[in-house]
C-alpha cells in the first residue's frame, strides 16, 4: 500500500509567531473577563433591538425559562453545573413576581434578569486558553500519537520505542498552506472544515499546530465535554462550548456575540459550519448560517469601527478532512436512514459488545491508514479568492475592495438582510471549494462505483428498498467492476483538470493496485466491512448501509450518470 | 442625513436606448438625473438634438452617452435594459467599471446561452442549466456587482409612455435593492411591488413570451376568447413547469410579474412577441417577420431556448414545443392547435401539492 502513496514530502513548519504571549487566543484568555463581560454587554443590547417593547421581552424570557427547564428535566449532561436548576428557577420566580404586579420601573428590572441570563451564558461559553495545558497537551498528542504509530508500522520488537514514523507520516497536509501561514500574520483566520467525526476536533487542533499557526479558538459541541479526556484537551487547545441543546434567543445570540467580538479582537477562529457531523457520509451541502454570519457581521464592524490603516481582514479558509475510515460511521448512518426514512427504516440494535470493542483496538493500532487534510484557498468574507497579500481578486483578478460589499450611499452600513444573503452566499461558495480541495481516495471510488452498480442492477428499488436487500445475494463480477471503476477515475481526473475536485496520489497507477488500495481501506476497522473480494473473485458486502456512507462522499459531482 | 441627500441627487444609469429603456430612463428621469447609455453615436446625438427617441419624447433630466466609463463612475444605480443576446457582450465591457458597491437592476427578459465552440442554437440538440443563464446571473458572473435585481411586470413601454396606471415588480434577494427600486421609480401614475425571488420573476417575465407567441397565432387565426383562456390558464401551468424545474420558485409565477404579466402580453396588439405569433397566422414566415421588426422579440429565441431544455430535463412542455415545431419546422397553426387540443393530459392544476 505504501508504494502507492508519494513520498510524503510534508515538512515541519516554524511558528509564524514566536512566543505564545503574542497569540491573540492568549490575549483574550489574560483579559478573560474583562472579554465576557463584553461580550454579555453586547449580546444584552442586541436581545433588546430583537425584542423591543417589554411585554415581547417579557414572552421571551418565559419561552427560555420554559425551554431550560425542561431541557433540565428530558436532557442532562455530566457537564452541566450543578447549580443550574436553582438558577433557572431563581429567575422563574423573580420573573413571575415582576408579571404578576405591574409597576413602573419593571422595564428595567426585566432587563437585569435578561443581563443575568446572557452573563450565564457567556462565562458558560467562554473557553479557557492556559498556556502551560496548551503546551502541555501539545506534547501528549504528539508524543503518544507518535508512539502508536512506531508501534504499529515499524516491524521489530521495541517499535513502540523508535521514532521512525511521526504523526506527519500519517496526516498529510496539502494545499495553501504558505498562503495560511502568510495571511494568518496579516488578518484573522476563520478556518471552516468538514465535518464526519468526532475526532476532527482533535485533529484540527494538531494540524493548526502542525502548520507552526497560534492556537484557534473553536466552537466544540458541548456534548464532547462530556468525556473527560476530551474536555482536557479541548480547554487547552482553545475551544468555547457550542451547547446545542439549547435554542433560545438570548443563548444563540450570546455565542454568535462571542465570536464576532473574538473575531474582531484577531482571534482566529474554527467552525465546523456544517453544524454536526454529517450523518450520510456526504460532503456538506447546507452549512449552518448563524457562526458564519459573525464572520460578516465582525469584517463589517471592523470597517466601520477601526480606523483605516489598522482595519484587519478576515479570511475564509475552507478546508477537507479526507478519511477511509470513520469511527462513527455504522451509528451515523443509522441516524441518516432513520431520519430520512421515518417508517421505512428500522436500525438494528446490536451494539458493540467488549470483544469487538477489543478486536477494534488491535486493528487501529496494527494496521496503517492515512488521513490526508485539505487546506483551501483563502477567502474574504464574500468568497472572492485572496492573493497572498491578501487583496481580494474577481475572477478576472482584478483588485477588489471588500469593504465596498458594506458600503451604500458612500457609507459603511448597517444593512442586516443584505449580510443574511451575504451569509448564503458565502456558504455557497464554501460548500463548491469542499468539493474543489475534497482529495478523492481509492476507497471513495470503490465503493461509490460498487453501490451505484448495485443500484444501477434494481433500477426499480428506491433507496430503501436497495439498504433491505440480503448482502448475500448482491455480487458484482470483478472485471464490470474494474472496468467501472476504471472510467469513473478517467471522469474524476477530468474533473481534477476543470478543478471541481481533487484526488489522492494514490489514486494514479494500475487500476488493480488502486482497486486493491481500496478494497482494503474503505472502513478499514469496521467488523463488518463494506466492501471486499470473496474467494472466488467477486466483489461483495458484508453492510450494505455502511458501503451507502462511504459512498456518499463522492455524490455530488454527477458521477451517478457514468455507471 | 446630510449625506444621504447628496446621494439623493446622484444620477441614475439606463444601458440601452431601446423602446423600454427608454420609457425607464423617462420614469426614472421624474426623480433623478439620468444617464443613458446607448451604443450608436446617432442615436445620442439625436436624442440630445431633438429629445426624442423610438417615439417617445425624452425627459429634460436625461443626458445621453456613449461613455460606458462615466455611466459606472458616476451612478450608483444601474438600469441595463439591452437585449438579452447583446446583454453578456455589454456586462463584459461594463464590467471593468464596476465596484461591489453597485447596484443593478436590469429590465431584460430573456436568456443567454453559452455554447460548446461550433455550435449554434440552431445546431445543438439539448442545454442544460449550466448553459442557459438568466441576465441576473450573467451580471454576477461578468462583474463583482452582487446587488442585483430585476425589473418584471406588464410594462408595455407604449402604456408608460401615455403615463396610463401601470405596475411593476422589482425582484432581488436583497431588501436594500427593492427598496432604492421603489424609492426611484414609484409615482402616483406607477405602483412597484417587491419581491425577493429574483430567478422565479426572471423565468416567469422570460416564459411568458412564450405564451404571448401563441395567443397571437390564436388571434391570427380568428379565435375569440374562449381559446385565449384555455391558452392563458394553461399557460401558466406550462411556465411553472418548466420555470421550477430552471430553479424559479411557483410563488413568483402567481404575481404581478407571472399572470399580470401574461395575460397582459397575451392580450396585447402592442407586444412585439404577440405580433410575431399574429403574422404567422396570417401566413407570413419567420423570416419575414423578423426582418419587418425594428427591435428583437425575445419570445423566439426563448422558445428555442426552452424547447431544447425541456427535452433535456425530459419536462412536459406542449405548448413550447409545438410552438417550436411551427417557428422552426414545418408544423401548420392548424395542426398545432389539432394536435394541442387533444394532447392526454388533463389534470387541471398540479403544482400546489
Amino acid at each position: 500500500m505504501e508504494v502507492l502513496e508519494k513520498k510524503n514530502k510534508n515538512k515541519k513548519y516554524k511558528p509564524i509567531l514566536e512566543g505564545i504571549p503574542d497569540w491573540p487566543v492568549y490575549q483574550l484568555s489574560k483579559n478573560r473577563k474583562e472579554f465576557i463581560e463584553e461580550v454579555a454587554q453586547k449580546s444584552f443590547e442586541r436581545i433588546k433591538e430583537i425584542r423591543p417593547t417589554s411585554k415581547q421581552m417579557v414572552d421571551e424570557l418565559e419561552a427560555t425559562i420554559y425551554r431550560e427547564q425542561q431541557r433540565m428535566k428530558r436532557n442532562r449532561w455530566r457537564v452541566d453545573p450543578p447549580d443550574e436548576g436553582k438558577f433557572w428557577a431563581s429567575i422563574k420566580e423573580e420573573l413571575i413576581d415582576l408579571t404578576s404586579k405591574p409597576e413602573e420601573d419593571n422595564q428595567l428590572k426585566i432587563e437585569a434578569l435578561l443581563n443575568k441570563i446572557v452573563n450565564r451564558y457567556a462565562n458558560e461559553i467562554a473557553g479557557n486558553f492556559k498556556p502551560s495545558s496548551y503546551r502541555f497537551a501539545r506534547e501528549v498528542i504528539t508524543f503518544w500519537f507518535g508512539r502508536l504509530l512506531n508501534a504499529s508500522r515499524v516491524k521489530k520488537f521495541g517499535g513502540i520505542f523508535r521514532n521512525q514514523y511521526t504523526l506527519r507520516d500519517k496526516i498529510q497536509i496539502v494545499g495553501k498552506v504558505k498562503q495560511l501561514r502568510n495571511l494568518a500574520l496579516k488578518g484573522t483566520i476563520v478556518m471552516v472544515p468538514t465535518h464526519f467525526s468526532n475526532l476532527d476536533s482533535i485533529l484540527i487542533g494538531w494540524v493548526i499546530h502542525a502548520l507552526g499557526l497560534p492556537a484557534f479558538i473553536y466552537g466544540a459541541g458541548l456534548n464532547l465535554f462530556n468525556i473527560k479526556i476530551f474536555a482536557y484537551f479541548m480547554n487547552s487547545l482553545g475551544a468555547y462550548k457550542v451547547d446545542r441543546r439549547k435554542k433560545n434567543i438570548p443563548y444563540l445570540e450570546t455565542l454568535k456575540c462571542y465570536s464576532n467580538l473574538a473575531l474582531q479582537r484577531g482571534a482566529h477562529s474554527l467552525f465546523f459550519p456544517g453544524g454536526t457531523r454529517s450523518r450520510s457520509g456526504m460532503i456538506e451541502k447546507t452549512l449552518k448560517l448563524g457562526l458564519l454570519s459573525t464572520a460578516i457581521e465582525a469584517q463589517r464592524n471592523i470597517y466601520l469601527n477601526v480606523p483605516d490603516p489598522e482595519q484587519r481582514k478576515i479570511f475564509v479558509v475552507p478546508v477537507t478532512l479526507n478519511y477511509h475510515f470513520v469511527l462513527e460511521a455504522p451509528e451515523l448512518i443509522d441516524d441518516y436512514l432513520s431520519s430520512k426514512g421515518q417508517d421505512r427504516y428500522l436500525p438494528e440494535q446490536d451494539k458493540h459488545g467488549s470483544l469487538s470493542m477489543l478486536k477494534f483496538l488491535f486493528k487501529f493500532f496494527t494496521k496503517g491508514s492515512n488521513i490526508s487534510v485539505s487546506i483551501g484557498r483563502c477567502m474574504d468574507v464574500l468568497g472572492n479568492y485572496v492573493d497572498d497579500e491578501g487583496n481580494s481578486l474577481d475572477t478576472n483578478d482584478r483588485l477588489i475592495n471588500t469593504k465596498d460589499y458594506f458600503m451604500a450611499g458612500g457609507h459603511v452600513t448597517i444593512d442586516t438582510q443584505r449580510e443574511n444573503e451575504y451569509t448564503r452566499m458565502l456558504s455557497q461558495r464554501i460548500v463548491e471549494e469542499y468539493h474543489r480541495i475534497n482529495r478523492i481516495f481509492a476507497s471513495h471510488l470503490v465503493a461509490f462505483v460498487a453501490f451505484e452498480m448495485w443500484q444501477k442492477m434494481h433500477p426499480k428499488l428506491d433507496l430503501f428498498g436497495l439498504l433491505r436487500l440480503p448482502e448475500e445475494e448482491l455480487t458484482l463480477d470483478y472485471e464490470e467492476f474494474r472496468k467501472t471503476c476504471k472510467n469513473i477515475r478517467k471522469r474524476i481526473y477530468h474533473l481534477k483538470e476543470e478543478g471541481k475536485a481533487n484526488h489522492a496520489t494514490h489514486l494514479k497507477g494500475k487500476i488493480d493496485e488502486v482497486i486493491k488500495h481500496g478494497l482494503v481501506n474503505v472502513g478499514i476497522f469496521h467488523l463488518k466491512r463494506p466492501l471486499l473480494r470473496n474467494k472466488s473473485g467477486q466483489i461483495i458486502t458484508q453492510d450494505l448501509n455502511l458501503l451507502y456512507y462511504y459512498h456518499n462522499r463522492l455524490v455530488g459531482y454527477d458521477l451517478e450518470k457514468f455507471i | 442625513m446630510t449625506s444621504r441627500n447628496s446621494s439623493d441627487y446622484k444620477p441614475v444609469g439606463v444601458l440601452g436606448a431601446g423602446n423600454f429603456g427608454s420609457a425607464v430612463a423617462n420614469l426614472l428621469a421624474l426623480k433623478r438625473p439620468v444617464l443613458l447609455f446607448a451604443r450608436d453615436e446617432e442615436v445620442v446625438k439625436r436624442i440630445e438634438k431633438t429629445r426624442e427617441n423610438r417615439g417617445h419624447k425624452m425627459h429634460q433630466n436625461i443626458l445621453a452617452t456613449t461613455d460606458l466609463e462615466r455611466v459606472a463612475r458616476e451612478c450608483e444605480v444601474i438600469f441595463p435594459i439591452v437585449p438579452s443576446s447583446h446583454f453578456r457582450a455589454l456586462m463584459k465591457k461594463l464590467s471593468p467599471f464596476l465596484y461591489p458597491y453597485h447596484i443593478l437592476i436590469h429590465g431584460t427578459k430573456g436568456l443567454d446561452i453559452s455554447l460548446p465552440p461550433g455550435q449554434t442554437i440552431e445546431t445543438v440538440a439539448l442545454l442544460d442549466r449550466g448553459c442557459v443563464k438568466t441576465m441576473s446571473e450573467v451580471i454576477r458572473e461578468e462583474s463583482v456587482a452582487i446587488r442585483v435585481g430585476c425589473l418584471a411586470g406588464p410594462n408595455l413601454s407604449r402604456e408608460l409612455a401615455d403615463q396610463h396606471p401601470a405596475a411593476t415588480v422589482i425582484a432581488s434577494p436583497f431588501n436594500e435593492v427593492i427598496s432604492i427600486g421603489k424609492k426611484l421609480l414609484r409615482n402616483d401614475r406607477f405602483q412597484v411591488y417587491g419581491n425577493n425571488e429574483l430567478i422565479g420573476v426572471e423565468l416567469a417575465g422570460v416564459l411568458k413570451n412564450i405564451i404571448a407567441i401563441a395567443s397571437g397565432a390564436l388571434s391570427g387565426m380568428g379565435y375569440g376568447e374562449n381559446a385565449r383562456g384555455l391558452l392563458i390558464s394553461r399557460g401558466v401551468v406550462e411556465m411553472i413547469h418548466v420555470g421550477r424545474a430552471l430553479g424559479g420558485n411557483v410563488k413568483a409565477f402567481l404575481g404581478v410579474a407571472g399572470i399580470g404579466d401574461l395575460v397582459t402580453t397575451s392580450n396585447s396588439t402592442l407586444s412585439r412577441n404577440f405580433q410575431v405569433g399574429y403574422k404567422l397566422a396570417q401566413g407570413m414566415t419567420l423570416a419575414e417577420i423578423l426582418s419587418s421588426m425594428d427591435e428583437v422579440a425575445e419570445g423566439v429565441n426563448t422558445v428555442q431556448i426552452i424547447k431544447k431544455c425541456a427535452d433535456f430535463y425530459k419536462l412536459r412542455a406542449p405548448i413550447t414545443s409545438t410552438l417550436y415545431k411551427v417557428l422552426f419546422e414545418d408544423l401548420t397553426i392548424q395542426q398545432a392547435i389539432s394536435y394541442l387540443m387533444r394532447y392526454p393530459l388533463n389534470v387541471d392544476i398540479d403544482f400546489l401539492d
